[in-house]
């Protein structure tokens, strides 16, 4: 659990924050609401995550508030694993 | 309650935008300035001491600023400008998230005469480099989280004399960076406006067509005679209204309807700083009792997904009246609003050029789902042939949406392309670009693009500024990008790509050109798809077909394809 929090953490501040962004985020961190990741770009993290976990994500469950901090993402990638 | 428009019933047959003249007590041949007009009127009515913005971010800070105060930080702002070596004309950036100094600034950058640029925070530093250049723009105000996009580019901006940073101290900047803070600058009661006649260029808007980069739509501070009436009577902004329009600054809509339309008409507007979020958006509004509430089809299809229990279980009884712009608005989106809020959005139709709302549903007229609605009065508008642009007469024939120019937000060219600016207009119409019919009722129908602009989520995408884009990527040989049909976004990016020589189409490659687009020009420019192709089709020529990609995308005709080259 903690290595899959850290992989999307590092991925998140890597593709979505600027280099010299002072800004740090967590696994509370609103993301999509926050605007740090916007509807548009989910669709690359929504990629990123079916790549990385080989899991199918349907396009009904990847709503902003199932990727709107970390911890969602991991509960919802987890629910895919387990299918 | 009765709407605004509707007290107005008699003037319609006559109309004239001296109604919106008087209304302002504008005289032919005064100084106009949008800025002055949208905050010391407004305190010189009596209303200083009434809200003019309430303000929340996502972690639920607030502010909030009377007329009074958002003259005084203006005033600050212009003064400041001033001070720094800015004159009137230059083009001032605004780069900023839904801050309050990103509205107030805007007032500012008017007041002493400039010209104000806003751009969507979200674009990349390429999409930055591009905009700024073309309109060699002077000096830019952003905030910490975004300057770091700007020191990329600035060694090939020779212009650009000024970074003035707002929220962050002399000692987090660079060198050749100022900070300014709005809270702590020193007041500045008075300050002499600018005094703008009705032809002198405010804001400069950046859009997107089929060919060469992005075009600067230039606007003028008269441009608020069409913004303050049609927000009075299309949005119906009253009073004692709440008002809330979603739209970011760095659109057209998020100064037109967004700074000018609420503020030229005294009204209360609330800014929510925050990304999409059904939950958030709806406490919201039940916490600021907004009353009128001016969104996009894609906010409204996101809000769709979460269902009608997720806004039933808010008190959003406060709303009286709904709009909606960016894109068509479909049938079902109005029919659900109906349920789920007990009101139908108003679809409006506009766009950068225009300035201001040409064609829409408004208070008290009988809505047809999924029509644009009927012209502002004012505004003659028809489709026309897309050869002749000779008016259609026939009902239900599509042809090209074309407007009668010569109404006051019109825009007046396009900044360093007076050429580009020229060919919009045919036949005496401004040709739009868009094509629809006309219903035997007078209602108008919306069809789609004439060209190969790709409309994501209202936001409109040249295919050329991305192909150029992905010409930077070291895999790709060449590419077409055309928009594919999206359920939430109407349309979204895809794009076809020929690799070059020693490079394999994968998984890992496909996420690694979205990224590189998303970064350098923004979200909505990131291909939601990639296909991976070994040649793109092309006309005798060299130029790229993407019509016929895009038909076949669509499940369209392919139509004429005799200048297809043979391989």
């Amino acid at each position: 659990m903690d290595e899959m929090k850290d992989v999307i953490l590092e991925y998140v501040k890597q593709e979505y924050l600027e280099e010299d962004d002072e800004y740090d985020i967590d696994e509370n961190t609103p993301l999509i609401s926050g605007g740090i990741v916007d509807s548009f770009s989910m669709v690359s993290l929504k990629r990123f995550l079916e790549r990385k976990y080989d899991i199918q994500i349907p396009d009904a469950d990847a709503t902003p508030q199932a990727f709107d901090t970390v911890n969602n993402i991991i509960e919802l990638v987890n629910r895919f694993q387990a299918k | 309650m009765m709407s605004n428009i509707g007290l107005h019933e008699k003037e319609l047959k006559n109309f004239d935008w001296s109604i919106s003249e008087q209304e302002l007590g504008y005289k032919k041949g005064d100084p106009i300035n949008i800025g002055w007009y949208c905050s010391d009127r407004i305190c010189r009515l009596g209303q200083g001491s009434k809200l003019a913005l309430i303000w929340e971010d996502f972690k639920g800070n607030n502010r909030q600023f009377t007329y009074d105060d958002i003259r005084l930080y203006s005033n600050s702002f212009a003064d400041f400008f001033k001070k720094s070596g800015l004159n009137p004309g230059d083009r001032i950036c605004i780069f900023m998230d839904k801050i309050p100094e990103l509205y107030i600034s805007f007032l500012g950058i008017l007041k002493m005469g400039g010209i104000a640029q806003p751009l969507f925070s979200a674009f990349g530093d390429e999409s930055l480099l591009t905009r700024l250049e073309n309109a060699g723009t002077s000096a830019i105000l952003t905030q910490r989280k975004h300057v770091s996009k700007v020191r990329k580019i600035r060694d090939r901006l020779p212009d650009l004399r000024h970074i003035i940073v707002v929220d962050a101290p002399a000692s987090a900047l660079k060198e050749g960076e100022t900070p300014y803070d709005m809270y702590s600058a020193p007041r500045v009661e008075e300050f002499e406006c600018y005094k703008s006649n009705a032809d002198t260029p405010s804001v400069l808007h950046y859009t997107s067509g089929t060919t060469g980069q992005p075009k600067g739509a230039q606007h003028v501070h008269y441009s608020l005679i069409s913004q303050y009436l049609t927000s009075k009577w299309v949005l119906d902004l009253q009073d004692n209204d709440i008002y809330w329009c979603t739209a970011d600054p760095g659109w057209v809509t998020g100064t037109s309807y967004g700074i000018i339309g609420p503020w030229s008409n005294g009204v209360t507007q609330a800014v929510l700083d925050s990304g999409f979020n059904a939950e958030r958006w709806y406490a919201f509004i039940a916490k600021h009792r907004i009353t009128v509430w001016y969104s996009a089809p894609t906010a409204i299809r996101l809000l769709m997904k979460e269902g009608v229990p997720a806004a039933k279980k808010h008190d959003l009884s406060s709303l009286r009246h709904l709009c909606s712009v960016g894109e068509p608005l479909n049938a079902e989106a109005v029919i659900w609003s109906r349920e789920a809020y007990d009101l139908p959005f108003h679809d409006t139709y506009w766009q950068t050029e225009t300035g201001s709302i040409v064609i829409t549903n408004y208070p008290g007229m009988n809505i047809k789902p999924g029509s644009m609605g009927k012209p502002f009065p004012g505004i003659t508008a028809t489709v026309v042939d897309p050869e002749k642009y000779a008016p259609i007469d026939q009902a239900g024939k599509v042809g090209l949406i074309a407007l009668k120019p010569g109404w006051p937000s019109m825009f007046r060219s396009y900044w360093n392309n007076r050429e580009q600016y020229e060919s919009k207009f045919k036949n005496g119409w401004y040709i739009s670009g868009d094509r629809a019919s006309i219903d035997q009722d007078g209602y108008f129908w919306f069809v789609g693009r004439d060209d190969d602009v790709i409309n994501a989520g209202g936001h409109l995408i040249g295919p050329f500024e991305i192909e150029s884009a992905l010409l930077e990527h070291p895999a790709v040989a060449e590419s077409a990008a055309i928009g594919k049909p999206d359920p939430i976004n109407m349309e979204v990016v895809k794009v076809f790509v020929a690799l070059k020589p020693g490079h394999q189409a994968d998984d890992d490659l496909e996420l690694k050109i979205m990224n590189f687009i998303r970064k350098r020009l923004s979200p909505l420019a990131m291909p939601q798809e990639i296909e991976f192709v070994d040649s793109l089709p092309k006309t005798r020529s060299g130029k790229i077909m993407r019509r016929l990609l895009r038909a076949k995308e669509w499940n369209e005709p392919i139509g004429d394809i005799s200048t297809l080259e043979n391989d």
